[in-house]
């Protein structure tokens, strides 16, 4: 028996199947993306001279960073982040308040047809628009400073959570929720008793994230007046004032890792 | 009071009920303390002005400049360019931040998995437009700064979730290939990109789809795209040419939120 | 009287501490001639898994010598200790495959010690290699699956490409980590006896950590016994007894085990029989 398998010839060649199996496809989809990269690629306008200017001023970045500057601008540093930090606890905790109600509304389940497309009407242009453009608009509304900012964090932070809370609301059990409505319960009793137990320990995670991205937003949205840290560090740009920006970056840098820290450790406490 | 006999059933121990209310009238207060400091300087004036500022405003953006779309079209191919090589070239680079930050995966999980994770964490502290902002102090004005700013922070985004991917990984896979007598960069190619490869395709498109939206204001401050013919247009109070520009941006994430949809569909 | 041939691995005063303290292994010497076959059972946690898994240096030994061939595998560090892995196949009892590499890549992955990383990166094998592999695939009985994706074989399939990798090594000796655990009875017989006829074939000595006492006196001529990692039998598998069981897994009614184990050498004699019919069929 062995000799007889030894004596059959074995191909030599072998080649892995293709990943897409219609070459036609396979094709296409290669010219396609060559072609694409040589066109865009070619639409690239670089300007070697500015760059070749810019590679030193990279290097007096990178010095920057080696060497930050946290104090002759310390006081416009301080109030800078002061504004940040107020602002995203405020925008947090009103954006979660008020997330509840939204995602209440946008959930299959417990709301009727009207008002579930008006809440998920709300959270759709909430999560389209840029935190960037929504803050523009804001502060030409409200003029410039850390209240436009706290508005525009609290309705993304709204369009956020509602958008979570709501799939959660609406992947929950849906035992409980009948049982409570065969004893007679009320709506709120509903949810108090079957929905916001179930969807809670997720919810307190995802606030905590949320405050995080609030946190870098906020670092953001003072690019466009918005108040905040943002605005110290475009002002610290404009002036050419690089160490005193790399001061600013690594606050930022050194209080996400903080606070992902923190939640890392609160999230593992509660689950 | 003291020979009550019928017992109350409560969710928590009185005491326990009296922490959580404490601790709800302290964040409570904690929370309008920030909001004291945060609106002391807020010109109240402004803010009770904002509804007739916002008649106003809406008034004059409507209706769209429409036939302003005809100078939108590149711009709009210098955002799709920004996100689209950003993203490329932001996978280049998290994908060896991503081994050197896995567990399983680092040569040295004393010297070298620091720094890979600091350079995860510091790429994702950043926001896009605040890297764009540095590179056009140091590039100069243009769609470069805008690609390495949108490069720079999607390592963050791309190493961390697939550093996560490859400390899940199936080990015995892994030593398996390792007991043939691989070499480590074969056991790498072989036994851990294999399992990784999905995640990766996943998580690139999903942050494609993130960065179409973040590309198209990176010309705020001057990175090119159709950022900055919103700048310009706000510059000047074009009320109507804002609007259309708001049409093109949203209709560009509407399209990309589309795609990625059909094509992550396409991979699972 | 017959010379015994120089053991092709040599195991002296193996020992494993792990970092948490727990002794894993204590002391254990271990013979294995060219082309013997040897079954390693004990309860879970008895160190069979580590043993295995020191000789080819996946878990670092804390005292002891492992020689194979004469070679000193616990000196050996990087590429030295890469060229000794390649004659050691070993077969894992998850199967261990790359579940989205095809069957012929797992089959290849075997060969990955001999190719440079490029070469491998591009899927480029030496003709010999592949032609190898189509004939490793056909012996175990899965020719024409190469092109199939590992995840989507059945469990027995599975294996078959794990016995197929580890074979195209070339090894000097097969390490196996509980083969069947993971596979139904039908199947595990099945493996079982492809192992066997293959180690037969290549003259290739094995070591078969095995937990299912009937399967390992059925199929393995010589038989281990480890207890909280010490050998405390080793013998013919026709002298485990009562006792040995006994003193292998702790005091338990042995007597219906070793009836079917006796059960089982009767019948395996006429399956045999039956089934060297079949083949030549």
């Amino acid at each position: 028996m062995t000799q007889a398998l030894a004596a059959t010839a074995y191909p030599t060649q072998w080649k892995k199947p293709p990943f897409i199996e219609s070459a036609a496809w396979r094709v296409a989809l290669w010219l396609g993306a060559v072609l694409y990269l040589v066109l865009a690629l070619g639409s690239l306008e670089v300007n070697w001279a500015r760059l070749v200017e810019g590679l030193e001023r990279g290097g007096r970045f990178v010095a920057a960073f080696v060497q930050p500057d946290f104090t002759s601008r310390w006081n416009d540093i301080l109030a800078g982040f002061s504004e940040s930090l107020t602002m995203t606890i405020t925008s947090t905790a009103l954006g979660i308040a008020l997330s509840i109600p939204v995602a209440v509304g946008a959930a299959r389940n417990l709301a009727p047809t009207p008002v579930y497309l008006a809440c998920r009407g709300f959270i759709a242009v909430s999560r389209t628009l840029n935190e960037i453009i929504v803050a523009i608009f804001l502060v030409a509304l409200f003029g410039f400073g850390p209240f436009a900012g706290f508005l525009t964090l609290t309705f993304a932070t709204i369009g956020f959570m509602a958008k979570l809370l709501a799939e959660d609301i609406e992947e929950a059990d849906a035992a409980p929720l009948e049982a409570l409505r065969a004893t007679g319960a009320g709506f709120l009793q509903r949810l108090d008793f079957a929905v916001f137990p179930q969807v809670m320990p997720r919810f307190i995670g995802l606030s905590l994230y949320r405050l995080d991205i609030n946190f870098r937003e906020s670092a953001v949205i003072g690019i466009v007046g918005a108040g905040g840290i943002g605005a110290t560090l475009n002002t610290a740009m404009d002036r050419y004032e690089y160490d005193t920006a790399a001061a600013v970056i690594l606050i930022i840098i050194a209080i996400v890792m903080a606070a992902e820290y923190l939640s890392g450790m609160l999230r593992a406490r509660i689950q | 009071m003291s020979n009550e006999t019928v017992a109350v059933w409560r969710k928590r121990a009185p005491r326990a009920e009296l922490a959580v209310f404490a601790a709800w009238v302290l964040a409570l207060a904690f929370t309008s303390w920030a909001f004291q400091v945060m609106t002391q300087d807020t010109i109240w004036a402004f803010v009770t002005d904002a509804p007739k500022q916002a008649a106003d405003i809406g008034g004059r953006m409507l209706p769209p400049a429409w036939s302003y779309i005809h100078e939108l079209w590149w711009p709009l191919w210098e955002t799709l360019n920004i996100a689209t090589l950003g993203t490329l070239l932001g996978i280049v680079l998290a994908t060896p931040v991503a081994f050197l930050a896995a567990r399983n995966t680092t040569p040295s999980r004393i010297f070298v998995r620091p720094i890979a994770l600091f350079v995860i964490a510091a790429s994702r502290s950043i926001n896009s437009l605040i890297w764009a902002l540095l590179l056009v102090a140091i590039l100069g004005p243009g769609v470069l700064a805008g690609i390495i700013a949108i490069a720079l922070r999607s390592i963050g985004f791309i190493g961390k979730l697939l550093y996560e991917s490859i400390e899940e990984i199936d080990a015995t896979q892994v030593e398996a290939i390792a007991a043939t007598g691989a070499s480590r960069a074969q056991v790498m190619a072989w036994g851990v990109a294999p399992q990784v490869m999905p995640t990766l395709a996943g998580i690139s498109v999903f942050r494609w789809d993130i960065n179409i939206r973040e590309s198209t204001v990176l010309g705020l401050v001057g990175a090119g795209g159709i950022g900055l013919k919103l700048e310009a247009a706000l510059g000047v109070l074009a009320w109507p040419k804002v609007t259309m520009l708001l049409i093109a941006i949203l209709a560009t994430v509407v399209v990309s939120e589309w795609i990625t949809a059909a094509v992550r569909k396409r991979l699972i | 009287m017959q010379v015994s041939p120089a053991p092709v691995l040599e195991i002296r005063g193996l020992e494993k501490r792990y970092p948490t303290g727990d002794l894993a292994i204590k002391g254990v010497d271990l013979d294995l001639a060219p082309g013997a076959v040897l079954g390693l059972i004990g309860p879970s946690g008895a160190g069979k898994s580590t043993l295995i898994r020191c000789i080819n240096r996946l878990v670092e030994p804390t005292a002891g010598a492992i020689r194979l061939a004469g070679t000193d595998i616990g000196a050996l560090s990087g590429g030295a200790l890469r060229r000794e892995r390649r004659q050691i196949g070993m077969i894992f009892q998850e199967f261990a495959l790359v579940e989205r590499l095809t069957v012929m890549e797992n089959v290849l992955s075997g060969r990955l010690g001999t190719v440079g990383f490029w070469a491998s990166w591009f899927r480029r094998f030496p003709g010999e290699d592949i032609a190898a592999a189509y004939r490793l695939l056909d012996r175990v009985g899965l020719a024409g699956m190469e092109n199939k994706r590992a995840d989507a074989l059945s469990g027995g399939q599975r294996q078959r490409v794990g016995i197929a990798r580890a074979l195209i090594q070339h090894p000097r000796l097969l390490l196996v980590d509980e083969p069947t655990a993971s596979l139904d009875p039908k199947t595990s017989r099945q493996i079982m006896r492809l192992l066997l006829e293959l180690c037969r074939e290549h003259g290739l000595a094995a070591i078969v950590n095995i937990h299912d006492v009937v399967l390992a006196t059925e199929f393995l001529p010589r038989i281990v016994g480890l207890r909280a990692g010490e050998v405390v039998f080793d013998g013919p598998a026709g002298d485990v007894s009562t006792d040995v069981l006994t003193s292998i897994y702790g005091d338990e009614d042995w007597t219906a085990i070793t009836r079917r184990m006796q059960q089982a050498a009767q019948d395996d004699e006429h399956l045999d029989e039956a089934k060297l019919v079949a083949i030549a069929a």
